[in-house]
């Protein structure tokens, strides 16, 4: 059962409701784990799931991640039993896969595409493949129906905007800020403030990297993410709790995580729909989403509203 | 005499290469190697990183710059010196470039002035660097210190041990050591690590890369500030014995004492070039691990850090841990234009094994009075093989790319002295 990851924002969207995106290491603590977190985290309200593929060398991982896919490898997590884990998963939540180029080069990336798709994956991630890199995937992710998700940085300038945009599907990842994957609980800062507002896009976006708290969650929602996605503070659970013994305990931790994360996020919506002005009148405020100037730039928005 | 043509001769840095202008997704192809695989975060400072690049390598002033400190600093050009005592053992010329006498020690402060120098237009503040022997650390420590850059270079916890003089170098010179726990705790997982910094400093922060690896430009840029150390041999040895050697050898981790040397002579169509890889234990494997660091001569095709090039991997894509006695050669992968000229039969791959090399380290010492370094102890294990083969004829230039100093505590407790 395949859920694609377009129909479930516009059904969240119906509902005035932002995502949450849960993202767990498949493999960790073991495979035969790895379905029970996942329908511990969607019993919880994790919108979309994304299950990262373990890696070697994995560049763009904090100590948290790191670890997990360590782990994952050590229990003997491939890319086949990974795909016939997925294809076993039987949750009614678009599922996402996350992992390195070099395991896609080296399954081939029609063949890993074309297998993501019979396994019932929607979205791929690849947080070492910019745009440049991306031609032979992104063809496959067309044929295949696949989104391919790219990434946009506090650090990537308009232009590349515009680029990393033309290329993208299914949802834009924007980096709550600079650096690797790790749980940063604390404010929001600026800098994803600034970049939810600076990327004019009609696919949703999703805010990651740092994120662990339903405050920090609610706080992203309000500045007009349409997701928050939450790596880190799921693994954390999941490192201290991998006694086989507790796998219920570790359950129960891992939906509360999500559920308390989901309900930051609803608080967010339900206060957002009380102040978003109407349509047009502040497009400073990306509260305000004109659907049908989704699609244009930042700067033709502002054009159109007569600010510049 | 075999007569080998003679191209246009070059001088020092009158220009570093030649520009070129990469289109959407071509940028840093050597053939099918080569490439940017690195997060979105940093593609705008490789983009900013190719721009200051563009503009300073034909700037006249900046090349001036360069070769003063070069010269200054470093204590270029180096000597090509006639080894008269291995020649007459092996009955050919052996011409030793000796890169050992550069300032620290190695070839790497070749790269690292270059790079500082960038930098230091580019307005950073701050250097991070991998190492693996510590060569490249010392390099970029120097450079931290002279130009007044906050500098900080990750190393394997394994190679922090294999090589501490090089850690108390670095310390003295203000520059913080972080040692690097993942992995096999040696230099694919100092780079890694240092990455992980760039990311996240990525604003006001530098990463001076050691070798012709990673994510275009660097291949180009590191290869180009090697590039002197193949002007200067091919100058001299055409001074020395008024023809260019028939055959040029070096030791390959990365691959950048290599690229130094060969690309001035690569349109000299008669020099043959060989890369001497760490052979380690034996070209075999382990389930986890090769036991070796052979990528150009066995490897195969793939992603990393920041580059499509030959790496070591298992039948999953997962990048297996290498093996060497040399710190400076234990790399999983190498860099994508020698894979690329290793591919089209220009450059040569070969190896030499540990012991091969250990027992070259005595040889040169016990010679000629000079103590190599670990790392191009290979390129002269693999002189003494070749030389009974024919294969190089008559003349030869080996590149000394370090001296051994580093190694005494690692080849004194392999012969039981400590
Ligand atoms: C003396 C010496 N030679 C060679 C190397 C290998 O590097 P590359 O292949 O980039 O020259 C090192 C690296 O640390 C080194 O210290």
């Amino acid at each position: 059962m395949t859920v694609e990851i377009s129909g479930k924002f516009a059904a969240l969207r119906e509902k005035g409701e932002g995502a949450l995106i849960a993202y767990v290491m498949a493999g960790d603590p073991t495979p035969e784990a790895t379905p029970k977190i996942v329908r511990a985290l969607v019993r919880g309200g994790a919108d979309l799931v994304e299950l990262g593929m373990p890696f070697s060398d994995p560049v763009a991982d904090g100590p948290t991640i790191q670890a997990a896919g360590g782990r994952a490898l050590e229990a003997g997590m491939n890319p086949g039993r990974y795909f016939e884990l997925v294809a076993g998963l039987e949750v009614d939540v678009p599922l996402i896969c996350m992992t390195y180029y070099n395991l896609i080069f080296h399954y081939g990336p029609e063949a890993f595409v074309k297998k993501c798709r019979d396994s019932g994956i929607s979205g791929i991630i690849v947080p070492d493949l910019p745009v440049e890199e991306a031609g032979e995937l992104t063809a496959a992710c067309g044929r295949h129906s696949v989104a391919p998700i790219f990434l946009i940085a506090p650090t990537t300038p308009e232009n590349r905007v515009e680029r990393v945009l033309s290329e993208a599907g299914g949802f834009i990842y924007l980096l709550s800020r600079l650096g690797v994957t790790g749980a940063h609980p604390g404010e929001i800062g600026a800098s994803a403030k600034a970049l939810l507002a600076r990327v004019g896009t009609n696919l949703p976006k999703a805010v990651g990297f740092g994120v662990s708290t339903a405050g920090q969650a609610e706080a992203l929602i309000r500045a007009g993410a349409d997701a928050v996605i939450v790596g880190s503070a799921f693994v954390n659970i999941i490192a201290s709790n991998q006694d086989p013994e507790e796998r219920e305990e570790l359950e129960k931790q891992l939906e509360a995580l999500a559920r308390e994360l989901k309900t930051g996020i609803r608080n967010a919506a339900g206060a957002a729909a009380e102040t978003v002005p109407e349509s047009g009148q502040n497009p400073e405020l990306p509260e305000n989403r004109d659907r049908g100037l989704e699609n244009r730039s930042n700067t033709e928005k502002f054009v159109q509203y007569g600010k510049i | 005499m075999t007569g080998a043509t003679i191209s246009q001769p070059q001088t020092n840095n009158s220009e570093l290469s030649e520009s070129t202008g990469p289109e959407f997704g071509t940028a840093g192809k050597y053939g099918k190697y080569g490439g940017q695989y690195v997060p979105e975060v940093l593609m705008p400072a490789l983009e900013e990183l190719e721009e200051a690049y563009e503009k300073y390598k034909s700037d006249p002033e900046f090349l001036k710059e360069l070769d003063y400190y070069l010269k200054e600093f470093g204590g270029r050009e180096t000597p090509l010196y006639y080894a008269r005592n291995l020649s007459k053992k092996y009955g050919l010329k052996v011409y030793l470039k000796r890169e050992d006498l550069v300032h620290g020690g190695a070839h790497k402060l070749n790269n690292a002035i270059g790079q500082a120098l960038l930098a230091k237009h580019m307005g950073k503040k701050r250097l991070v660097a991998e190492t693996g022997a510590g060569q490249h650390g010392t390099a970029t420590a120097m450079v931290g210190a002279s130009f007044g850059f906050e500098t900080v270079v990750y190393m394997g916890a394994r190679d922090v041990e294999r090589q501490h003089p090089n850690v108390y170098r670095m310390e003295l010179m203000g520059t913080e050591v972080k040692p690097v726990h993942s992995g096999s705790s040696t230099l694919k997982d100092a780079i890694n690590e240092a990455l992980r910094d760039w990311v996240t400093n990525v604003e006001d922060t530098h990463y001076l890369i050691g070798s012709v690896v990673g994510a275009h430009p660097y291949p180009e840029i590191v290869r180009d500030f090697q590039s002197v150390i193949g002007k200067e041999a091919r100058t001299q040895v055409l001074e020395k014995e008024g023809r260019l050697p028939d055959s040029l050898i070096a030791c390959a981790g990365g691959g950048s004492n290599a690229m130094g040397l060969f690309y001035p002579f690569l349109k000299d169509k008669d020099v043959k070039m060989f890369a001497v890889e760490a052979g380690g234990k034996g070209l075999t494997y382990t389930k986890k691990a090769a036991l070796h660091s052979a990528s150009l001569c066995v490897g195969t095709e793939g992603v990393l850090q920041g580059a499509r090039t030959k790496i070591l991997q298992d039948k999953h894509g997962q990048i297996l841990e290498s093996e060497s006695i040399s710190a400076g050669l234990d790399y999983s992968g190498v860099g994508p234009e020698l894979a690329h000229l290793s591919e089209t039969g220009r450059v040569q791959a070969c190896y030499a094994i540990d012991e091969e090399a250990l027992e070259a380290f005595h040889e040169l010492s016990r010679l000629e009075g000079i103590i190599p370094a670990l790392e191009s102890s290979h390129a002269l294990a693999y002189l003494k093989k070749a030389a009974e083969s024919g294969e190089l004829g008559e003349m030869v230039v080996v590149n000394l790319s370090g001296r051994g100093d580093k190694d005494l505590d690692s080849v004194f407790k392999l012969a039981g002295r400590v």
